[in-house]
């Protein structure tokens, strides 16, 4: 697989993650996380299902609440002030496994609410920042439709959209392509490496190794609510450290 | 299969094409419909004959019916020993079942605009999709021009009502962004003040503008259904929703009013509350004042409806995945504004079933009210009519004419509420 021509890395820190620990109930889902993100930078986050790959994520924009430690978005410590993480959740995109587009809104008014309403742009600019992003997601022409009329392929591009239109500064992809049938996962992985050769700060929690290869400038392994190992693409696939990563590469690469 | 058929190869793909055109007839469809089985055929013939023994029976009833006649004496006398309903009373009475029997006869032309000014202005609120939303300001203001026409007295009583709100409203938006909570009672107050200065200013201007005053007791007859139906449905709404959504809240001590209040209201049968409204509430209040019967029904039905369609309107809320809530977070968007764009459209959808059943009760129970000496239609029937010489034994006309001004209204707000499902239906479209 060519590499894409990888932007240039900062060092800016957009996220830092310092000593940080959840519970579900007494359920220890993540344990003395520290992770530094730098602008510019594309992560990619793998390990097997229950490993907290997904909670780590949702941490940074304050989905899931961490009990313990520290996490910095873009210089603001995340606290528990309501506007202080509104502030953050509007830097900071998100894309879901199940899309969760507004289905009684049209794709035009699902990609303009927020910015209206959060960055009070005005109605004609929203729109017209709404169209250039569904251009550049390739559905320009499903403006004015539902969610519901579109297929899954074009849902999670349209979601992705909704996201730049707040011109976010970092995106999260939460497993964008685990609910979409084989033949649509490849549309969707196109415009986010598309999004990564712009220069976009990525985290994604995937299991799409190939996108990891392509795209990546580290590759996070988790397992048990740690990182595990962490590493360039190349030497992570190609030279795993750890005993449970050389299991789980040769899990999901076996075939 | 043989070796020969495991390779294929298509050469042309098949073009889309319509489906076969159905089959039509009379024949057919009762075929399908009304005779399918021997079961089907004789469920089939056992029903039209049902409905024939129904209709033998009550056509005489009906051909015969008399129209005119002062009493129901005359109306046997007409009649002549064969069977016959007696209409004339509804004819004779029909002022009586819609407006009571006190309301001045001249003013009739006043409930009477009010209820075609309701449908006026119900409009842009029932068709939003269709109409304007600037006209959404006669909606807003139809409560006012409805109080006055129906009730009579100063228009500066609505005017300092409206203008108190109005002011409520200003203080409100002009302080929501330092707090919700405190925008809440700033508004309230500016509110209150409003009121309370007008208050003041209300003995002066008691002759100006006025129309002739009608008091409570006066007004009667389905007028008083309709009045207690649609405000009671309109106002249980929002203030089933904000209980809906305290009873979610994270706030402990909000969270625990709602759920009290909505136990405590559910638990308690409506005639118990009109009976509290009646008498009871008196006795709480400082001797000298009173306050108006059918203020004090409003607000009792009023909390009664608002405690069942939180409830409904929590089933909403509940039916709506997580991934809504977590999308309107991760973009950003504050409390309000989730719930006003995003949660809340789509859990009153969902709803719109179960707070159509809530309405339509509702409205049925308002005749409740003759139980605490109101004369409803239900009432304005036991009471005044049947009691009265002329018209005493005349139940089936009387009783049958209620079910159907009830039937047309729940019918006709049933099929609105299936047509806006439909409107609001965004998939698969």
């Amino acid at each position: 697989m060519a590499a894409v021509n990888q932007p240039e890395v900062s060092d800016k820190v957009a996220v830092e993650i310092r000593k940080m620990n959840k519970w579900f109930g007494t359920f220890h889902v993540l344990r003395d996380i520290d992770l530094t993100v730098y602008q510019g930078e594309r992560i990619v986050i793998a390990g097997p299902s229950g490993s907290g790959k997904s909670t780590l994520i949702r941490c940074i924009n304050a989905l899931e609440e961490h009990q313990k430690g520290s996490i910095t978005v873009d210089g603001t410590l995340l606290s528990n002030d309501v506007k202080n993480i509104d502030r953050i959740r509007s830097e900071v995109g998100m894309v879901f496994q199940h899309f969760n587009l507004f289905p009684h809104l049209t794709i035009l008014e699902n990609c303009t609410l927020a910015p209206i309403w959060v960055r009070k742009t005005p109605k004609r600019e929203a729109e017209d920042t709404a169209m250039h992003f569904l251009t550049k997601v390739k559905i320009p022409e499903q403006a004015d439709k539902y969610p519901g009329q579109l297929s899954g392929g074009q849902q999670q591009r349209v979601a992705i959209a909704r996201s730049l239109c707040m011109k976010p500064r970092i995106m999260l992809f939460d497993e964008p392509t685990s609910a979409l049938d084989p033949e649509m996962i490849s549309e969707v992985l196109d415009t986010m490496i598309e999004l990564a050769e712009e220069g976009m700060t990525m985290c994604c929690v995937t299991h799409e190794m190939g996108f990891a290869r392509k795209v990546a400038n580290r590759v996070i392994f988790m397992d048990e609510g740690q990182i595990v190992e962490q590493n360039e693409p190349e030497e992570f696939f190609n030279n795993p450290k750890s005993e449970r990563t050389k299991m789980f590469l040769s899990q999901i690469l076996g075939h | 299969m043989s070796q020969a058929d495991t390779s294929y190869v298509r050469k042309h793909m098949l073009a889309e094409s319509p489906p076969p055109a159905a089959e039509t007839g009379v024949l057919k469809w009762l075929r399908e419909n009304l005779f399918s089985s021997p079961a089907n055929a004789l469920l089939t013939i056992v029903s039209i004959y049902v409905v024939y023994q129904l209709i033998v029976a009550s056509a005489p009833w009906l051909v015969n019916s008399v129209w005119v006649s002062p009493s129901l004496s005359a109306c046997r006398e007409i009649l002549d020993g064969e069977v016959g309903a007696c209409f004339a009373v509804l004819t004779e009475r029909w002022n009586q079942l819609l407006f009571g029997f006190k309301y001045p006869t001249a003013l009739y032309w006043r409930p009477g605009l009010a209820f075609i000014l309701l449908f006026v202005c119900a409009a842009p609120l029932l068709f939003f999709k269709f109409i304007p939303r600037k006209f959404m300001v006669l909606t807003g203001l139809y409560p006012f021009v409805a109080y006055w026409l129906i009730w009579g007295g100063t228009i500066f009583v609505p005017l300092f009502a409206l203008l108190g709100l109005l002011a409520g409203a200003y203080v409100y938006k002009k302080t929501l962004f330092a707090s919700a909570g405190l925008a809440v009672i700033a508004g309230f107050t500016a509110a209150l003040i409003v009121w309370l200065l007008t208050s003041y200013m209300i003995r002066d201007l008691e002759y100006t503008l006025a129309l002739q005053p009608v008091p409570s007791r006066d007004l009667g007859g389905f007028m008083i259904n309709l009045m207690l139906g649609v405000t009671c449905i309109s106002l249980s709404i929002p203030f089933g929703i904000l209980l809906a959504l305290g009873r979610q809240s994270s706030m402990p001590i909000i969270k625990w009013i709602c759920v009290v209040f909505i136990e405590f209201i559910r638990g308690v049968p409506l005639i118990t509350l009109l009976f509290v409204a009646n008498v009871v509430l008196g006795y709480f209040l400082p001797p000298g004042t009173s306050f108006d019967l059918i203020l004090r029904v409003i607000i009792m039905i009023t909390m009664f409806a608002s405690a069942y369609i939180a409830e409904v309107i929590r089933g909403g809320l509940a039916a709506l995945p997580k991934g809504q809530y977590e999308a309107a977070d991760s973009l950003g968007l504050d409390y309000a504004q989730s719930m006003q764009f995003i949660i809340l459209p789509q859990a009153m959808k969902i709803s719109i079933p179960g707070i159509v059943n809530v309405a339509v009760g509702l409205f049925k129970d308002t005749t409740l009210v003759s139980v605490i000496s109101m004369f409803d239609i239900v009432g304005m029937i036991r009471g005044p009519i049947l009691a009265s010489s002329q018209w005493n034994g005349v139940y089936w006309e009387l009783f049958g004419f209620a079910a159907v001004l009830f039937f047309i209204t729940c019918y006709g707000i049933s099929q609105y509420s299936q047509w806006l499902e439909r409107q609001l239906q965004t998939d698969h479209r």
